[in-house]
């Protein structure tokens, strides 16, 4: 382990999450939960950190644990997360050419999701209980239906002037 | 209470087996297993353990608990091919160099492989693309990831034994490992090396890292004098590798075979176990008559002093100073043997140490215990690799004439000789105290409350009256049982005065460097029995009656704790939090 550049506001409010929890073994998953929603992904030196802190557990052991559910995410995410329905309805209605292009646009090759400058995550989820809006793309919880390359390409350009603006 | 069942047509008693493996094992019959460890919890993960009972079909004899009357059948067609896909299923993801394997020979999955004919694997072997990385970064352990059949042995032992945890599984479906943390190497991890995980390992995947071969080069080459020593537990476990029981001690006959393969000198660490105490009990006596630094950690385990550097630097104070005995004695050969023998120097004389341990090859590697570049225990062989060297040397340990060792260093006492057992170092450490406090002879030896190598006995206290002084002894195995020592004398609640730890359970008999041992529980104690007979029947029982003890105090050291003597045998400890894995914030 190397020591972490990571400043105590961070650590605050890990201690804060595992306080919550009440510093329980059992309670890993939504500790982890936490972490993620807070910090967009699990860093590995707070899963090392929560390892040591919580009576029966060990850094190793909180990494299996993350590696083993799908939900977590052991890579920074952006700050926009996107998520293309690849469920039936929308696939048949072409979410996939609306996929290709955003992961075109950020450059993404197999196997990265995430943008170079941090901004922007790109996955795909399986059907999302909205498919008479087909296809639909969810960013950070806001949902867009009835998808095409060029209306994603409109939307993804006013984050950026936003973006800019701030 | 005794029940039976029916094992393959015979009427079996069984009384309070934890399952049926167990009492199929104890009537005299067997099945095969990977994951089953009786000193471990049970995994059911293998399903190498099967049997067929009648009227429930097939079990994992592992997981099953006895029940009277039934009937079951432990070599049955089904339980055969259900046992040969196991170890096809295995065997296609295992990368099969089984000749150039640390663990030939000795590996499980080769014997059931071979001993249920798998001759072809019906499934596609891994790409070479699919190989992990192999993991050598530290002097005592190895770790193939690609040897690894997900047993979960190791992963228990760390967690079980030691409170570790410092391997875990990870990822999940066909990619899933056993692996430290995010995959780092051991070294970089909060690991102390007691080699326990690799004990119960059943295939190549942890395996002890050798150094037979530098030992044999140094043996072989005529301008290097090389000198040896061996633990007290080594002597009670080697047998076993030639056929004999455990316990027998057969320290003559390794006295002869490290002659017949070419040592120059060979002393004992049961010497230095003796001098260890003559330190220890003089280091306990002041601090206790300061009331400094109290309770007293004992410092023979470099697994223990690892453990307090990385996990409780604050609290290294409490431990010895005394280097372990195998550092005390490495350390006086380096400084004596030069003084004692015609054509030793100090350049080309080379210690050898024969351990039960994995985590002493890390210890010789200290920077502490280097002295003028090099380290003052060359090299350390365990036990394992001791018994490879016979072996390759064509010798028959079995059949060899006892020989004595060599002088001044070689002669014990029986105090020396316990250290190899939980419990053996604070009663040795009594024995001389007494004596050394009240200047009267201490008529009863025997600390009964102190021995014990089960998983019973992993934690245990004992009061000792010097003299109306009631000194308070407690004694532990494993680092789990240590920690909730530490815990309570940080909540002030600890009330004893000597802390003595080992971290393999039962102590060094039961070291991660010893024949493998670990589908029987019982060995540990036989090996423990050994030492406590060869204790009883010694002609000295206390550490400072040995007269090769008297003589090295006389000739060279003066008295215990003297200048000279902390100058040789002590030792200091580092903190090692930073970069451990409590070092974050
Ligand atoms: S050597 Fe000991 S501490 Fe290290 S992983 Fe193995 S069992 Fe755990
Ligand atoms: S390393 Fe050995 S003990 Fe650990 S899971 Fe793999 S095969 Fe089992
Ligand atoms: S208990 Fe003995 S064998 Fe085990 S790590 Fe400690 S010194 Fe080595
Ligand atoms: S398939 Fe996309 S919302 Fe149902
Ligand atoms: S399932 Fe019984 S030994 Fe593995």
């Amino acid at each position: 382990m190397t020591a972490s550049t990571r400043d105590s506001a961070d650590w605050k409010r890990v201690d804060g999450i595992i306080d919550t929890y009440s510093a329980k073994k059992s309670n890993l998953i939504a500790i982890l939960q936490r972490v993620q929603e807070e910090f967009r992904y699990l860093p590995e030196d707070i899963m090392t950190y929560i390892g040591t802190k919580i009576d029966g557990l060990s850094p190793a052991t909180v990494y299996g644990v993350a590696t083993f559910y799908a939900q977590f995410s052991l890579e920074p995410k952006g700050k926009y997360i996107i998520k293309c329905c690849d469920g039936t309805a929308c696939h048949v209605r072409g979410s996939m050419p609306v996929y290709m292009s955003l992961k075109q646009r950020f450059g993404l090759e197999d196997g990265t999701f995430t943008s170079k400058d941090g901004l922007f995550t790109v996955e795909t989820v399986s059907c999302l209980g909205a498919c008479g809006l087909a296809p639909v793309v969810v960013i950070n919880d806001k949902v867009y239906p009835q998808m095409t390359t060029d209306a994603m390409k409109i939307i993804i350009d006013t984050i950026l002037d936003e973006e800019k603006g701030e | 209470m005794a029940n039976t069942l029916f094992i393959n047509g015979k009427e079996c008693e069984y009384t309070d087996e934890p399952n049926l493996l167990e009492v199929i094992r104890k009537n005299g019959f067997n099945v095969p297993t990977f994951c089953y460890r009786p000193d471990l919890t049970q995994f059911g993960a293998c399903r190498m353990c099967v049997v067929e009972i009648e009227g429930r079909g097939i079990q994992s004899s592992c997981t099953m608990p006895p029940e009277p009357g039934l009937k079951i059948h432990t070599n049955t067609e089904k339980t055969r091919r259900i046992r040969k896909i196991v170890l096809e299923l295995l065997l296609a993801n295992h990368d099969r160099e089984c000749t150039t394997c640390e663990k030939s020979g000795k590996c499980e999955l080769q014997k059931y492989a071979e001993e249920y004919g798998i001759k072809d694997i019906r499934f596609a072997q891994k790409k070479d693309s699919e190989y992990l990385p192999i993991d050598d970064s530290n002097p005592s352990l190895v770790r193939d990831p690609n040897k690894c059949i997900l047993c979960g042995a190791c992963v228990r032992a760390c967690s079980e034994f030691q409170g570790h945890s410092v391997l875990g599984f990870a990822n999940r479906g066909s990619k899933t490992v056993v692996q430290p943390m995010a995959g780092r190497h051991m070294s970089s991890v909060d690991c102390v090396f007691c080699g326990q995980c690799q004990a119960v390992c059943p295939t190549g995947a942890l395996t002890i890292k050798s150094d037979v071969d530098a030992v044999w080069s140094l043996v072989t080459n005529p301008q290097v004098r090389t000198v040896v020593q061996m633990a007290p537990s080594v002597r009670v476990a080697l047998g076993e590798e030639f056929n004999l029981k455990p316990g027998e001690n057969v320290i003559g006959k390794l006295n002869a075979a490290l002659r017949k393969i070419g040592f120059d000198l060979i002393f004992d660490t049961n010497f230095s176990a003796d001098l260890t105490i003559m330190e220890e009990a003089s280091e306990f006596i002041e601090r206790l008559s300061k009331g400094e630094n109290l309770p007293l950690f004992t410092s023979c385990c470099p697994a223990w002093v690892r453990y307090m550097e990385t996990q409780h630097p604050e609290l290294l104070n409490h431990l010895s100073t005394c280097k372990s005995p195998q550092g005390m004695l490495s350390s006086v050969l380096k400084e004596l043997v030069p003084k004692y023998f015609d054509g030793y120097t100090k350049e080309n004389t080379y210690v050898i140490s024969i351990m039960p341990c994995t985590a002493k090859k890390v210890e010789a590697r200290r920077a502490q215990l280097v002295k003028d570049g090099r380290s003052e225990t060359d090299y350390v062989l365990t036990t394992q690799e001791i018994a490879k060297m016979i072996k390759s040397a064509g010798l028959n340990l079995a059949e060899l004439e006892p020989e004595p060792n060599d002088s001044p260093f070689g002669l014990y006492s029986g105090a020396g000789t316990i250290f190899g057992a939980s419990g053996g170092v604070a009663e040795a450490a009594v024995r001389t105290a007494y004596e050394f406090v009240t200047g009267e002879t201490l008529e009863n030896l025997d600390f009964k409350p102190l021995r014990g190598v089960d998983a019973a006995s992993r934690t245990k206290d004992a009061v000792v009256d010097i003299k109306g002084n009631k000194v308070k002894v407690r004694v532990v195995s494993t680092l789990k049982e240590a920690e909730k020592s530490i815990k309570q004398l940080q909540e002030g609640a600890a009330d004893f005065h000597i802390l003595e730890v080992m971290a393999c359970p039962g102590g060094c008999i039961n070291g991660g460097g010893q024949p493998r041992s670990c589908d029987n529980s019982k060995i540990k104690e036989e090996r423990a029995a050994g030492l406590y007979k060869e204790d009883a029947q010694l002609p000295y029982r206390k550490s400072h009656d040995n007269p090769d003890i008297k003589k090295l105090y006389a000739e060279f050291l003066e008295k215990p704790n003297s200048h000279k003597a902390h100058e040789l045998l002590h030792t200091h400890y580092k903190n090692l939090f930073a970069n451990s894995y409590k070092d974050l914030k």
